[in-house]
């Protein structure tokens, strides 16, 4: 699991990646963010860290559901299947080597398979602090080690004076675009507001990857955007507004 | 237009009284990693095997990259790199590796080799071994003065816990490695050819102490280094505030949005950056250079195909 938290005033920071027993891998980063010299720490290190910190820590199989170890069966079926017949068009199961360069693909698997269900969060406060974070367990069948773009700054998270963003999608595809700085950059460097900067970035910066974000403003705004069939998402503001929405 | 070359050995607190036996290593090597960097650009290979020429800075035991990786707080070596390609925006990162020979062709491999950009620890290591990378022992990357400088460092913390509060606070963390010498960092190369195809690549060892599994900007997009097709940038300093500034993304997006020059853009990312802590390397489409660091100094050498190169390490070439 990985997670990365911002506080936006001063740009502090901090990052986990690889962990396998602390259950709130969001708050261990936290804990990196303010209780270590460094902004990111990963894998035996950020296991050791927790354990010093004395947070509370579980059982790896705590974290697994039935539903994930189905799909993780069908997803190394699939790249069975991929090897065995070399399939160079798309077979009936949709996996191929072609498929590699379709958007709705990965690993030679339809996207939904891995069920990219990253989770995030991002506030402003009255008095105009944006602050993100955002979590996951990353990829179906992920090689070991992989780490996504929920952990980078920058890419699945980011905050600064301006604006709070978090990011979910192809990991890929984020890091590439830089997704969640993407927003702040455009607003701080293009002079756009909020919503301006989260439809520029999310039609012009993806390419052919898939992604959605959620973002707020120093000035209380909140907008999000995503090139997807749906986002998972909710949002409030102070004057009573409130939405929850899946497309 | 024409093809651009740049290389840095680190950026920090480098005295001026650095004496020659440790001046004269890094420059050459610097200039030995600039001219196969030159000749493979004459040769019109693709700028990703230009940068990848970094390992000879890696295998160069004067650097913090490879062998010469600064130690870890356990004494261990747990090294980093990065790579991207600014046509494509294709990218790869490692992290966390200790007995791969040269981690940015580690690097290179999760991008060109893998559906994913980024492995680290043991993850990183199993694929080194199943792609047949060189490894070695552990003990191949560590080198004498890397233990000295781990001794310091934790004599100095140890120190500065024994004193009385007041102390501790004026003394940062860091500042306590009074040999301005142990704050060399990373190393990168930046290229691009005279089709304004570009590419970067750094690589690292972290910082002296680090806490095992501490992960710095190197690896990270947008932090350290970056790619895309106004210029190529690699980064080096402070792993913190390097994070926190995206300093290599930031170049290209100033650049991009509001038209300022390589060397403009380039100067105000770095400004914007607290004295100290950070300095860059970068090229653009056209072949311009930019060479920025708000450090004492920076280990650098870049050279154009107009003719022009050079290598320095504060403000005035040596060279």
């Amino acid at each position: 699991m990985e997670a990365s938290i911002m506080d936006g005033p001063k740009r502090r920071c901090g990052a986990v990646s690889g962990l396998s027993t602390v259950k709130n891998p969001v708050s261990l980063a936290r804990l990196v963010m303010d209780k270590s010299p460094h902004s990111y720490l990963a894998f035996s290190g950020a296991e050791d860290f927790a354990k010093k910190q004395g947070v509370e820590l579980v059982d790896n199989e705590y974290f697994i559901t039935e539903d994930n170890v189905g799909m993780l069966k069908l997803a190394k079926e699939a790249n069975s299947i991929l090897f065995d017949y070399r399939i160079p068009t798309i077979g009936t199961c949709g996996a191929g080597a072609a498929a590699m360069e379709s958007p709705l693909q990965m690993n030679g698997l339809p996207i939904s398979v891995y069920a990219p269900e990253t989770v995030g969060c991002v506030v402003v406060d009255k008095e105009g602090r944006c602050a993100a974070a955002t979590s996951t367990g990353g990829l179906m069948n992920k090689m070991t080690g992989r780490i996504g773009d929920s952990p980078l700054i920058g890419s699945g998270t980011y905050a600064c004076d301006l604006c709070g963003v978090s990011c979910t999608g192809e990991g890929e595809a984020i890091i590439r675009s830089t997704l969640a700085r993407e927003v702040g950059a455009v607003m701080e460097y293009k002079g756009l507001n909020l919503h301006e900067a989260v439809d520029f970035v999310i039609k012009n910066r993806l390419d052919e990857g898939k992604a959605g974000l959620i973002a707020v403003s120093k000035n209380g705004e909140v907008a999000c955007g995503f090139n997807t069939t749906g986002m998972f998402r909710g949002c409030a503001t102070e004057d009573g507004f409130m939405e929850v929405g899946v497309w | 237009m024409g093809w651009a070359i740049a290389v840095h050995g680190g950026a920090g607190d480098i005295p001026l009284s650095l004496p020659p036996e440790k001046r004269l290593p890094r420059e050459a090597g610097l200039r030995r990693c600039l001219d196969v960097g030159i000749a493979a650009l004459k040769a019109h290979n693709h700028p990703l095997d230009v940068v990848e020429l970094v390992r000879e800075l890696e295998n160069n035991p004067h650097f913090n990259a490879g062998k010469g990786s600064v130690l870890t707080t356990s004494g261990t070596v747990e090294m980093e790199a990065c790579i991207m390609d600014g046509k494509t925006m294709k990218c790869g990162a490692v992290s966390g590796v200790s007995t791969v020979v040269n981690a940015i062709s580690l690097a290179r491999l999760v991008m060109d080799k893998t559906p994913h950009i980024y492995l680290a620890f043991d993850g990183a290591e199993a694929f080194a071994r199943e792609q047949g990378l060189e490894t070695v022992e552990m003990s191949h990357f560590i080198t004498p003065e890397n233990i000295e400088r781990l001794k310091q460092a934790q004599e100095a913390d140890r120190v500065q816990l024994d004193y009385t509060q007041p102390i501790q606070k004026e003394v940062p963390k860091d500042a306590a490695l009074a040999d301005g010498d142990s704050q060399i960092g990373t190393v990168g190369c930046v290229a691009v050819d005279n089709e304004g195809n570009l590419a970067t690549a750094t690589s690292t060892g972290g910082i002296v102490n680090k806490m095992v599994g501490r992960i710095g900007d190197t690896p990270i997009i947008g932090a350290g280094t970056y790619a895309n097709h106004l210029c190529a940038v690699s980064a080096t300093g402070r792993g913190e505030a390097i994070i926190r500034g995206t300093i290599a993304r930031d170049v290209a997006a100033v650049m991009e949005f509001k038209g300022l020059s390589l060397k403009e853009a380039a100067a105000y990312v770095i400004d914007q950056v607290p004295r100290g802590n950070a300095g860059l390397v970068a090229v653009s489409s056209t072949g311009e250079v930019a060479m920025p660091f708000n450090t004492t100094g920076m280990f650098r050498a870049c050279a154009t195909e107009d003719g022009y190169s050079e290598i320095a390490i504060w403000d005035s070439p040596t060279k």
